[in-house]
């Protein structure tokens, strides 16, 4: 007893109730199991997902000589880098132009950003389609590459904007007054200081590229199937060991680039001051998976 | 100190600046010489900062001119002047250390690695922050972030430093101390400081000239004794220390000398200059000079009576009250003789010791708020004594 109260004042390392840890224990299985298994099944010398007969590195051996499921990964990531790049160029410069400027419609174009965001995957693809169509593009790398920009170039504002927000004017205007030009001014200053929010919005950026399905499926062209897609078509036909080691895989890439961008911005922000905005990595990824069909 | 000001070095002709339907600053001219430090006094709002940040070049003027070593700058961005401005928030670069900081300038305009490295350090010794070149600015205390501000602009030699209340934000005796020490740096580098403040006792400190504004406009230009002792409208009275202010009308007497004529008295003027009869004057005067006795002083006929007297160490604060109700304080030194509270006594001061002001005030709206003099400076110094 006077050890429970003891901890209540302090509020630190509590002793948990069994029922509690067993609780807690249970969403994280119910989480991660299913990653587990499709770890697990990679390894596998059977090529039913049913039973584990003995460990192999087989089916990762037969994936890198599967020339289509090849060209979909170096698709995938042609697409992700370059519509990252673009949509953090992009975004970047329009978060920065969102907040040093006064304009007519600027409202506007600040609640216009979330239209990306929070409409239906699947209608912002057929828009994609109806408009590439209309305009008589033919489906591509291209075409991919530009429905990819527009639908992350708005987490890049979106996460560069609530970096700028908490910005002290004068500090711009300080290293105007101590003679360097606008450009300079931007890169020495205002692009050191939002660094941060552009890398955690390309972050973001590069994860929603990498694992859409819905968009590219409309927008992507004959020979530019990603890897998504490519997998989806697999899939179809039963789940081969194959794709549990693409996934496994992928699963790897994910999570090191998640833990990559965490200690980058870290680091950043450490050197800078304690100012928190690692809430802009998390948020808005949440937001987009619930509008995903 | 004279020779100094030979030399003018920024020159404001006419300047206007208005924000929307609001005019900020009013057709002001103000010359500041070589070597000078002139201090931009005044309440918020009455567009010092403003006047300032357009000498930066962070605002463009509506109408005037500015010149800096007598070339115009009103097409000149900031990075092309050269002035230096220490903000009143600091505004360090919170992604460089203070050496960093400090380089900005000095990288800005290419100098030699090593030169900047002795620069930096000659300067970081100046405001004594030596060994403190790989901290971050987030490391620092706001007395120290001040002086990397200071040192960051110095460290670029500009002609003009501008200053816009760099103290605001420091507890008051640390800015006491860096009110002394600025003062000391500026004499030594012989560089032209202008420093914007609200707070009257910095400016008196610290300051070769004192410009006061009020909405907008230059009130008076002085030196802080002229500002101090010779204010020349009812606004520089009130706003710089205390001041007791009574109005009446100018008459002429029979005998040919000019008379006020008070609510609560009258009294014979000894100057006449800028006195216009028949209409309404100020008489300022500051607490040390007025005085109470118990019999009548020749000239004057301002009977009061005695409130109260209280103590507040160096001096005693005694607040009597005139006939028509208003209430003036006097500060004595507290080794003289008192008159008793509730006795009656009759107000008088040496002449010369006070200062008649015409009533020239546009609207006079600031001056009728209050029911006395006191009043309207309660707020601000001598919020105990009311």
């Amino acid at each position: 007893m006077r050890h429970n109260q003891m901890n209540k004042t302090t509020g630190k390392s509590r002793e948990f109730h069994p029922l509690a840890v067993g609780y807690a224990c249970l969403i994280y299985l119910f989480l991660f199991l299913p990653i587990f298994v499709v770890i697990l099944f990679s390894f596998n010398s059977s090529a039913r997902n049913i039973m584990f007969e003995h460990f192999t590195l087989e089916w990762y051996g037969r994936m890198f000589q599967n020339r289509q499921l090849m060209e979909a990964f170096w698709n995938t990531i042609l697409v992700a880098f370059a519509s990252t790049l673009i949509a953090v160029v992009i975004g970047t410069l329009c978060a920065v132009g969102l907040h040093k400027f006064e304009f007519k419609l600027k409202q506007t174009i600040n609640q216009a950003l979330y239209i990306p965001i929070v409409i239906p995957e699947l209608v912002f693809a057929i828009a994609m389609l109806v408009f590439f169509t209309s305009l008589n593009v033919e489906m591509s790398l291209f075409t991919l590459i530009v429905s990819h920009v527009t639908f992350s170039m708005p987490f890049v504002v979106i996460t560069v904007r609530a970096r700028i927000a908490g910005f002290d004017q004068s500090i711009e205007e300080a290293a105007r007054d101590l003679g360097a030009n606008e450009w300079h001014t931007f890169y020495r200053v205002t692009l050191p200081m939002i660094l941060p929010g552009v890398i955690s919005g390309g972050m973001l950026a590069l994860t929603i590229s990498l694992d859409d399905v819905v968009v590219s499926y409309f927008t992507a062209g004959l020979d530019s199937t990603t890897l998504p897609l490519k997998i989806l078509g697999m899939v179809k036909k039963g789940i081969s060991p194959d794709v549990n080691a693409l996934s496994t895989l992928m699963i790897i890439g994910t999570v090191g680039i998640l833990f990559l961008s965490t200690a980058i911005q870290n680091h950043l922000e450490r050197k800078q001051d304690s100012r928190t905005s690692s809430t802009g990595m998390s948020t808005p990824v949440q937001s987009r998976k619930a509008s995903a069909p | 100190m004279e020779e100094g000001r030979k030399k003018t070095i920024v020159k404001l002709i006419q300047v206007e600046k208005s924000f929307g339907q609001t005019d900020v600053v009013k057709k002001l001219s103000l010359e500041v010489g070589a070597g000078e430090f002139l201090t931009l006094l005044g309440p918020s709002g009455c567009g010092k900062t403003t006047t300032l940040r357009m000498i930066a070049g962070f605002e463009q003027a509506n109408g005037g001119r500015i010149e800096l070593e007598g070339v115009d700058v009103a097409n000149l961005p900031p990075n092309a002047r050269n002035v230096n401005t220490v903000f009143q928030n600091y505004a360090l670069f919170p992604h460089m250390n203070v050496a960093d900081n400090v380089a900005f300038g000095l990288v800005e305009k290419k100098v030699k690695k090593p030169e900047i490295k002795k620069r930096v350090s000659e300067m970081l010794r100046l405001v004594q922050l030596e060994g403190m070149e790989k901290r971050m600015p987030s490391e620092l205390s706001g007395g120290q972030k001040q002086r990397v501000a200071i040192a960051r602009a110095l460290v670029n030699e500009p002609k003009v430093l501008l200053l816009d209340e760099p103290l605001g934000a420091l507890d008051l005796k640390l800015r006491r101390q860096m009110q002394i020490e600025l003062k000391h740096l500026q004499r030594r580098l012989g560089i032209t400081f202008i420093y914007v403040t609200h707070d009257q006792e910095e400016a008196l400190t610290m300051s070769d000239r004192i410009a006061v504004m009020n909405g907008g406009m230059l009130e008076q230009v002085g030196t802080p004794e002229e500002i101090y002792n010779h204010p020349r409208t009812r606004f520089v009275a009130d706003f710089i220390g205390e001041s007791n202010i009574m109005e009446g009308v100018v008459k002429e007497t029979k005998q040919g000398d000019w008379q006020l004529y008070m609510d609560c008295g009258s009294v014979l003027l000894s100057q006449e200059e800028g006195c216009r009869p028949g209409e309404l004057h100020y008489v300022c005067i500051r607490p040390e000079k007025l005085k109470v006795s118990a019999a009548p002083v020749e000239g004057f006929s301002i009977p009061v009576q005695v409130v109260e007297h209280v103590f507040i160490g160096s001096q005693i604060r005694t607040i009597v009250k005139t006939t028509d109700g208003k209430k003036y304080k006097i500060s004595s030194p507290p080794d003289g003789t008192l008159l008793p509270a509730e006795s009656q006594g009759f107000l008088y001061w040496k002449s010369g010791n006070a200062v008649l002001l015409p009533d020239d005030e546009q609207d006079g709206a600031p001056l009728e708020k209050g029911e006395d003099a006191f009043a309207i400076e309660g707020g601000e110094a001598g919020g105990s004594l009311v």
